[in-house]
């Protein structure tokens, strides 16, 4: 995995994603009593992916709490308590898990407010890392954010780089309303900038993570450094992508796909997960809506192939976006011949 | 015998029945859509249990809560306008018969997936603990929930947690139209919350004072010790499971047997039983309910449905 693409200020400092992470939530919870953190293996075994390290020597056991393996339940007790007035972080030990407890995001946190017609604020984040990692296989390497974001009530975040993962997860936590917190088994050594003091990103906010004006890749999270690298590699061809990373995808930043598109006057969506019903279409069906006249060329998108994770691994790289797939899918945004080594058809997310 | 007591609980538990046959009506009119499920024949659990623990306790129910939500918050004009969808409803008309609320009296809903409200309710007891509050969390449910694994997590929590919540099992012998023996692999409920473990105990659901006087220790355990408590309250539904079910599965030799034992009509019978009122003195009673309940209708009926430009808020805070 890539550096961020940005260089570090003079205040920043250079952390992990996860130690970007511990830092937002230690943060906060120092800031606010009414915070805990509760999940598999947060306490005791420092987190799965050590994302909680130290976080229970530092807090307690009143406050960094330990489950049994039982997502409905403890997604649950928190929506129970954030109901009233607690706000706790609630972390899934991958999002893949969070599918048990479905019901209680999608009928209870999602609905609340407006079934009772504003009476409460659900102030609860739930975190964890999505998509894939390596070899994980089927049930293990789900990116879900299009499953999230489909749900009114519901927030969505998929931070790329430390530094956002931190001033994101801030925002989070401090929203009063349900936000889903995508993070990635395999950013969560990434190092990046994190600046130092007082650091909060509004949701809701896309980032120009590289300037260009050929075409503009709209993507997030993991799939920002698979645009990254296919923009370097544009760039040696003389094509100037700009990659904009939405940050948020609900709320989604309309106004900086638009801004962007319009000026690139061709948009390429880049997603990890599947292409049907995803996150990808509506960031289309918005561009093809709001800035038809503009475009010089279909927006398309570079998605999952549309199957289940496979184990192998040459399989599932060929699943998985690449930056050669995306590369290849924006030389034919701008009617240039495609090289050899673009995947079969399908793999095109269509 | 408390005489204020006996006969504020009648007079309460007539305004659930008064309420319920009101709004089965007009659904038959066509003035409130939706589902509608009736809880004629359980009053005494909600009423008993209810009015067995204090003001600031948590109430969290499912999507037969009429009478949950009267009992605690006693706005029959707030319910019924609810039902009608109008904007002067408990929920601004946004949340129907099933998804009653009233935050500020700790009223919190009004669920309507089966056993999904049993963690929640685990949630709300854990934030009393969180923040060291005496507040108790009664959570009600029917016997269906008892075969869901949200039921499962919710008791296991709590127990593990030692969550200060009560968990009412109105077990009225049927999960819609599926009589419980065919799907409960025991014969009560209770055998299942003992396995956590946590104290649980069978009452007779129908005695409005049996149902307090179980709650109202339950309540004072779990706030003195910490600990969650189950109560199976043994009764029965009257009608179907909602007003669109006739409830061909049950034969009338069965119904009628258990309409012998109303809780309403239990509850006449010791009043008049230690003399504390005539037949009269409960027909007023009776009478008041009906009045509140006609001014409710009425206040329903004149009341204007949700502004269309309304219709997006409150998705998000």
């Amino acid at each position: 995995m890539p550096e961020a693409g940005v260089q570090p200020e003079a205040e920043s400092r250079v952390l992990s994603f996860r130690e970007a992470l511990r830092e937002a939530m230690v943060e906060e919870m120092e800031r606010d009593e009414s915070i805990f953190l509760m999940g598999e293996e947060v306490g005791h075994y420092n987190g799965a992916y050590k994302v909680s390290e130290g976080m229970l020597e530092r807090f307690g056991e009143r406050r960094v709490i330990d489950t049994p393996i039982a997502e409905t339940g403890f997604a649950g007790v928190g929506i129970g308590a954030a109901m009233v007035g607690l706000r706790p972080i609630i972390e899934f030990m991958t999002w893949n898990f969070s599918l048990v407890a479905y019901d209680q995001l999608v009928n209870n946190a999602a609905k609340l407010r407006y079934m009772a017609n504003g009476q409460f604020t659900l102030p609860i984040v739930f975190r964890g890392p999505g998509g894939a990692a390596h070899a994980l296989a089927a049930q293990h390497s789900q990116a879900l954010e299009s499953l999230y974001a489909h749900i009114p009530g519901l927030k969505c975040v998929v931070p790329s780089t430390p530094g956002d993962a931190k001033g994101l997860l801030k925002a989070a936590i401090r929203d009063d309303d349900p936000v889903c917190f995508f993070e990635s088994e395999t950013m969560y050594a990434l190092k990046g900038p994190v600046p130092a003091g007082e650091h909060v990103i509004p949701l809701g906010v896309g980032d120009v993570k590289r300037p260009g004006v050929d075409l503009t890749l709209v993507t997030w999270g993991k799939m920002v450094h698979a645009s990254l690298k296919a923009a370097e590699a544009l760039a040696g061809e003389g094509i100037e992508a700009e990659v904009l990373d939405l940050r948020t995808i609900r709320p989604l930043d309309e106004r900086a796909i638009l801004d962007s598109v319009r000026r690139t006057h061709r948009c390429l969506v880049v997603q990890e997960g599947w292409p049907f019903a995803g996150v990808a279409a509506e960031v289309i069906a918005l561009v093809a809506r709001e800035a038809f006249d503009d475009l010089d060329a279909p927006p398309d998108r570079v998605t999952n192939l549309d199957v289940p994770m496979p184990y192998a691994k040459n399989l599932e790289s060929l699943v998985l976006p690449s930056p050669e797939r995306v590369a290849a899918a924006a030389r034919r945004l701008l009617g240039r011949p495609e090289e050899a080594t673009v995947p079969p058809r399908a793999a095109r997310g269509r | 015998m408390d005489a204020a007591l006996l006969l504020d609980l009648y007079r309460q538990m007539c305004l659930c029945r008064r309420f319920e046959e009101a709004a089965a009506k007009a659904y038959s009119q066509g003035k409130i859509a939706g589902f509608l499920h009736l809880y004629i024949g359980q009053e005494a659990v909600a009423v008993g249990a209810i009015s067995a623990v204090e003001e600031s306790d948590y109430i969290v129910s499912t999507y037969r809560e009429h009478a949950h939500y009267l009992a605690r918050t006693r706005d029959a004009r707030g319910a019924m306008a609810e039902l009608y969808g109008k904007a002067t409803g408990c929920s601004g008309g946004r949340g129907g018969s099933m998804h009653l609320y009233d935050a500020q009296k700790r009223f919190l809903g009004g669920w309507a997936i089966v056993g999904g409200h049993v963690p929640i309710a685990a949630g709300v007891a854990f934030a009393a603990r969180y923040r060291d509050e005496p507040d108790v969390t009664l959570c009600f449910f029917g016997d269906g929930t008892a075969n869901q694994g949200a039921f499962h997590e919710g008791l296991a929590l709590a127990a593990n947690w030692k969550l200060p919540v009560v968990f009412i099992c109105e077990n009225n012998q049927y999960a819609m139209g599926t009589p419980l023996y065919r799907t409960l692999s025991v014969e009560d409920v209770a055998v299942r919350a003992r396995g956590y473990p946590m104290e649980a105990e069978i009452v007779n659901g129908d005695d409005v004072l049996e149902m307090r006087e179980a709650v109202r220790q339950a309540a004072a355990r779990a706030r003195k010790d910490h600990l969650p408590f189950f109560i199976e309250a043994k009764t029965y539904r009257f009608r179907g499971h909602s007003v669109a079910d006739p409830a061909k599965y049950r034969t009338k030799e069965e119904v009628q047997k258990w309409m012998e034992r109303d809780p309403i009509q239990i509850l006449a019978q010791r009043i008049r039983t230690l003399g504390i009122a005539t037949d009269e003195q409960l027909t007023a009673l009776d009478d008041a309910a009906k009045a509140d309940v006609q001014d409710a209708v009425r206040f329903a009926e004149d009341s204007p449905f949700p502004a269309p430009e309304t219709v997006g808020e409150y998705v998000y805070a």
